[in-house]
């Protein structure tokens, strides 16, 4: 069987299909499309001659590709480019490996089939560890996924209380939103009247009463004396503090608080 | 009502059945949560296990993916089923050996796989993987043109029926099986 095949193969004339296929010429198409490239046909004629790839005999290697591919042309395959590179390639290799190698000191030159053997190999890892994942058990084809239907919900329905007074008093409402639209500009509060009521306090803690133009710093201007007085009559409003005023005009900040602690 | 250990069995097995991907234990965790108060991830592992207990006698078997649990049939019984299916998943060679080199040399780039294959990727090819999503990509190289990276995603471990990427077989050595090859190809024709 063996050396028959091999005999086939180097019975092939460029004019006729590889007689080892015994398929006809459509299923040849077929066949021949699923060469997934220039390596992988290679890879098919090198397995055919059962040769260890490092024996590589590039001379029949190559007539037996060039066969493939004229066979190809003729059955109208359109070839990818990269099959006429490898073709190249491989008559380059060949050619160099028919002249004798130049005698050079230098460097030892080398077999022009390494790099192309090196790819091979690469390619041959990678064509055999694709077809371990291919062999490998794949969802849906081997295995399957368990699921289960969702369950109904049960919506809760909620009944809304409404009648006729409620949608009017809704489209009022609606009527009246794009005044809340307008824009409302927050500046940011230089002084805050807060902290200048902490700031009396503070000080009315330690002593009953207080000149208001002590609550002024220069630095502060109008508006320091606005926030103080501000601060002054909440204070007062409160009911915290006395203001009193008498003829110098000066206003004074009176505590009640401490006032009734000390009376 | 979480609080009983069959109501919680059958609310993460309900959970598993109606998610329709894997679930991580944290993911469990989160969707219980969401309802009552925390519960342990140790629980719920333990939990997974008495539903792996429970189905020993059912056609369903608990599995643990890439991307979490999941409630498979049990491998037996795939024969039988596979007739409901008429179309087996046909995957192309082209586009085995592209997903092999993107699995095992991630991240890769497009010309990373035509060097190895000797021919140029189609677009076709790469989509298909894109659509199935077992590739995607995870960035750019930084050399002209700035080609896209591939890698190998969860969805392709999980489709496997694998947990990491260091599941997949390991990578033939040629050096030894040249020889294999020789000798199996010589049996076979002997």
């Amino acid at each position: 069987m063996n050396s028959s095949a091999n005999q086939n193969l180097n019975q092939i004339t460029p004019s006729e299909l590889p007689s080892d296929l015994f398929i006809p010429p459509n299923a040849l198409e077929i066949c021949l499309e699923t060469f997934t490239g220039p390596l992988d046909l290679l890879w098919y004629l090198i397995k055919k001659q059962n040769i260890d790839i490092l024996d590589l005999e590039i001379a029949k290697i190559t007539d037996q590709y060039i066969e493939y591919i004229d066979l190809m042309e003729s059955l109208n395959f359109e070839l990818a480019a990269e099959y006429l590179v490898m073709a190249a390639t491989l008559a380059e290799i060949k050619s160099k490996m028919l002249l004798p190698p130049i005698e050079n000191d230098d460097e030892t030159e080398e077999d022009p089939r390494v790099a192309l053997i090196e790819r091979l190999k690469q390619y041959k890892i990678f064509k055999e560890a694709a077809g371990n994942i291919s062999s490998m058990p794949l969802v849906n084809d081997d295995f399957y996924v368990a699921s289960a239907g969702r369950p109904k919900v049960q919506k809760i329905q909620k009944v809304i209380n409404f009648d006729a007074y409620k949608l009017a008093q809704m489209m009022q409402e609606v009527l009246e939103r794009p005044k809340l639209k307008d824009s409302h500009k927050i500046d940011f509060e230089e002084l805050s009247t807060q902290e200048r009521i902490e700031f009396i306090f503070s000080i009315l803690s330690k002593k009953n009463l207080l000149g208001f133009y002590k609550t002024l710093r220069h630095s502060e201007g109008k508006i320091g004396v606005v926030v103080s007085f501000l601060a002054a009559l909440e204070l007062a409003k409160n009911g915290y503090v006395d203001l009193i005023q008498n003829e110098s005009r000066e206003i004074y900040i009176k505590s009640k608080i401490i006032g009734d602690q000390v009376g | 009502m979480i609080k009983l250990d069959k109501s919680l069995i059958n609310t993460i097995e309900a959970f598993l059945l109606t998610a329709g991907r894997p679930l991580t234990v944290s993911e469990i965790r989160d969707l219980l949560n969401e309802k009552e108060e925390s519960i342990k991830l140790g629980k719920i592992r333990q939990t997974l296990g008495e539903i792996e207990e429970r189905h020993r006698n059912t056609s369903l078997c608990l599995s643990e993916v890439a991307s979490g649990f999941r409630l498979q049939v049990k491998d037996e019984l795939s024969e039988s089923l596979s007739s409901l299916w008429s179309e087996k998943t046909r995957l192309s060679r082209s586009l085995m050996e592209t997903l092999a080199i993107i699995a095992y040399r991630q991240p890769v780039t497009r010309g990373d796989i035509e060097d190895i294959r000797g021919v140029q990727v189609s677009t076709k090819i790469i989509r298909n993987l894109l659509d199935k999503n077992w590739i995607k990509i995870s960035g750019h190289r930084d050399t002209p043109g700035r080609p896209a990276t591939y890698v190998t995603t969860k969805t392709f471990l999980d489709d496997l029926n694998l947990t990491r990427i260091s599941d997949l077989p390991e990578l033939p050595d040629i050096e030894q099986e040249d020889q294999t090859i020789i000798n199996t190809d010589q049996a076979q024709t002997g």
